[in-house]
């Protein structure tokens, strides 16, 4: 659009958008800005954080260590609640690791450029995420030993897993996502682990990040083939990443249980997913922020702004969810249904023993994200933290609801039987957060959390169109 | 490699600008130069274009990573479940012939396949066609280069090119706007 160059810049600038990169930052700034958080010291409240996260961590690890080493009934799931806790977990670290690959792959294909400074991170968070999450399986199958049997193999009996089974689904789908999303994560990594590499002041450094690196030397060569990869990449993370909840989903709604047995899950499980990852990204960004304060220009109110929007947009889906899971049940005119889904949440008769969770379930991410509506919400960080500590709650409750309320009271009221987790599974799962915060904030002293090579991309010097005379206002006018 | 008798690699210049090494990178193709290359911190927009290069063929080796993983989880699926160890279950039919028994129960894991073996073949791909991993390029032995992936532009014209000599493509750099022009060595 050569007329939009004619425009005086001040005039132009008037309908510009919010630049990116705040303060008129050049990319030499971008380059020791991030790379200065791998080289420096350690930040004072870096430590205070690994020293709050580290020991949880290590208290999960033996928790894990004493449930396998016992048994599986230190836990206090049994019939008819066999799965409680664990797949609850399972269920939420797996749908958090959902917004860093939705902020890497599907804002990448919209050509959303904001997304350059959090993908990285994002892109961490859904690793360690994932890493949370294939915990629970792994140990309540209860004989770890044995879980080879859900690879494709044959067992020592010469019998095949069924691969018509949603749960085999379920162990394709996850190793899938996790390793998907260590390729892309690496990809994306090597540009700047060469900047590493070519700043590193020391033998020992020099050698690791070259090793790392690849050899990476940013020739229009390599540029052409990795902007290929890159675009692939996000294209079949897409559908991947949507495919993963939906499979997770299939683990319930192709059972016959009352408030499992439903059509709606996978995309209400997706949007679910994605609602509680953003929630996740900022509740750990937004610290991150105060941690290294170097990063506000490019993590900016901007990008908080439109993740809340998301985080509304999510959330209402997953409203409305709740509100069809209800109608259907209305609908379908099926006492066990309608049993599950209005007698256990609104009587007043004692069986409706979970009803609690559900409402903090409505409470916290039907209502709660609603304050998003307005603007003044959005830009203030402390409502926008508090908000998604709901969040990050309520969709806990969410797997809660549907895992433990639907398996304690189903058909038969004899058979009915309530559940309460025991100190073990507690403290599994706070020990998990311990674990997903200490590599998180590994991960932001050992490498660069913000991509540098991606977000010089969206300085307006890097437009090869760029001169002097539009510099500081918005590139968006040349293309 | 490790003989005492240095030679030319090429000559080397540094641009200031994307936008320099942009209009540089078109003067260099529009010379007629084959074995030349510009390195820069991020990938600039439309460089291919101004360098006479074409679309990256990266996407056809995603595609056959693709079927494989496909075709994989078809037989890896099928075999077991119609002719190794036939298990009934949801009263679905086992045969493999004629085609439907389970098929649709198989789509998710062929699915999940054909996206783990293109993410494979899109990365091993990549690191293929760009000759990586890599742990020596003669480009690092000048000093200046390490700001290739900070905030540097360069332009490298290789001495195998036919079109190489070297005092007339010093002169071209310099005449092109390059600054540090400088002979590489290997």
């Amino acid at each position: 659009m050569s007329d939009a160059i004619t425009v005086a810049p001040e005039e132009r600038a008037a309908v510009t958008k919010v630049p990116l990169v705040l303060n008129n930052r050049k990319t030499a700034w971008i380059t020791q800005n991030i790379s200065s958080i791998v080289e420096d010291k350690t930040p004072f409240w870096w430590w205070v954080s690994f020293c709050i996260t580290a020991p949880v961590a290590l208290f999960g690890v033996f928790c894990i260590a004493y449930q396998i080493s016992t048994g599986v009934g230190v836990w206090g799931e049994n019939h008819p609640v066999g799965w409680a806790w664990d797949i609850t977990n399972f269920v939420f670290w797996i749908g958090i690791g959902h917004a860093g690959t939705l902020i890497s792959a599907i804002l990448f294909l919209t050509r959303q450029k904001w997304r350059t400074s959090i993908n990285r991170a994002a892109e961490a968070m859904t690793l360690f995420a994932v890493v949370c999450a294939g915990i629970f399986p792994g140990i309540h199958v209860g004989r770890v030993w044995m879980v080879w049997f859900l690879a494709p193999v044959p067992n020592s009996y010469a019998i095949w897993p069924n691969f018509r089974s949603p749960l085999l689904w379920d162990v394709f789908a996850v190793s899938t996502y996790f390793t998907v999303s260590v390729l892309f994560w690496f990809t994306g990594l090597v540009p700047d682990l060469a900047t590493l590499r070519d700043r590193a002041k020391t033998p020992a450094k020099k050698f690791f990040f070259t090793l790392l690196a690849l050899g990476w030397r940013g020739s229009n060569r390599q540029w052409r083939h990795y902007e290929m990869a890159y675009l692939i990449l996000a294209g079949i993370s897409t559908p991947l990443v949507l495919s993963v909840h939906s499979v997770v989903s299939f683990d319930f709604a192709t059972s016959l249980i009352p408030g499992w047995h439903t059509t709606i899950f996978p995309p209400y499980f997706v949007a679910g997913a994605i609602f509680g990852g953003f929630a996740m990204v900022l509740t750990i960004m937004l610290p991150a922020r105060l941690i290294y304060p170097q990063l506000k220009d490019m993590i900016t109110k901007q990008h908080v702004d439109k993740m809340a929007k998301i985080i509304l947009l999510t959330g209402s889906i997953v409203g409305y969810a709740y509100l069809m899971e209800l109608f259907v049940a209305w609908y379908s005119t099926n006492t066990f249904e309608k049993f599950t889904f209005f007698h256990a949440r609104f009587s007043k008769d004692g069986s409706g023993y979970y009803q609690w969770a559900y409402w903090c379930m409505m409470f916290c991410n039907v209502i709660s994200p609603q304050v998003f509506w307005f603007k003044k919400n959005r830009n203030n960080l402390i409502v926008v933290f508090i908000v998604c500590m709901f969040v990050n709650a309520g969709m806990w409750f969410e797997r809660f609801v549907i895992i433990v309320t639907s398996l304690a009271q189903d058909f038969t009221p004899s058979m009915w039987h309530h559940y309460h987790p025991t100190w073990v599974e507690i403290w599994t799962f706070i020990g998990t957060f311990g674990i997903f915060l200490s590599l998180f904030l590994l991960f932001m002293r050992f490498l660069p959390m913000i991509a540098m090579s991606e977000v010089k991309i969206v300085l307006p010097e890097a437009d090869p169109h760029h001169t002097v005379r539009n510099s500081g206002v918005g590139i968006e006018a040349h293309h | 490699m490790a003989t005492d008798t240095k030679t030319v690699y090429g000559i080397a210049a540094e641009f200031s600008t994307a936008s320099e090494l942009y209009h540089a990178a078109e003067k260099i193709r529009d010379e007629g130069f084959k074995n030349w290359d510009v390195h820069s911190p991020y990938p600039i927009h439309g460089m291919d274009k101004a360098m006479g290069l074409g679309k990256s063929w990266l996407s056809a080796i995603v595609l056959c990573g693709g079927v494989t993983g496909l075709f994989t989880a078809f037989f890896l699926e099928s075999i077991p479940s119609s002719i190794i160890y036939k298990t009934i279950v949801h009263g679905k039919p086992t045969n493999f012939w004629p085609v439907p028994y389970s098929l649709p129960a198989f789509m998710p894991i062929m699915f999940e396949l054909t996206v783990l073996f293109s993410a494979f073949a899109c990365v091993g791909g990549l690191l293929f066609l760009n000759r990586l991993p890599q742990w020596y390029h003669p480009m690092f032995n000048w000093d200046r280069f390490a700001k290739a992936t900070d905030d540097g532009f360069f332009l490298v014209i290789e001495a195998r090119d036919p079109k190489f000599s070297e005092s007339r493509t010093r002169q071209l750099l310099e005449e092109i706007g390059g600054q540090h022009v400088t002979v590489v060595q290997d």
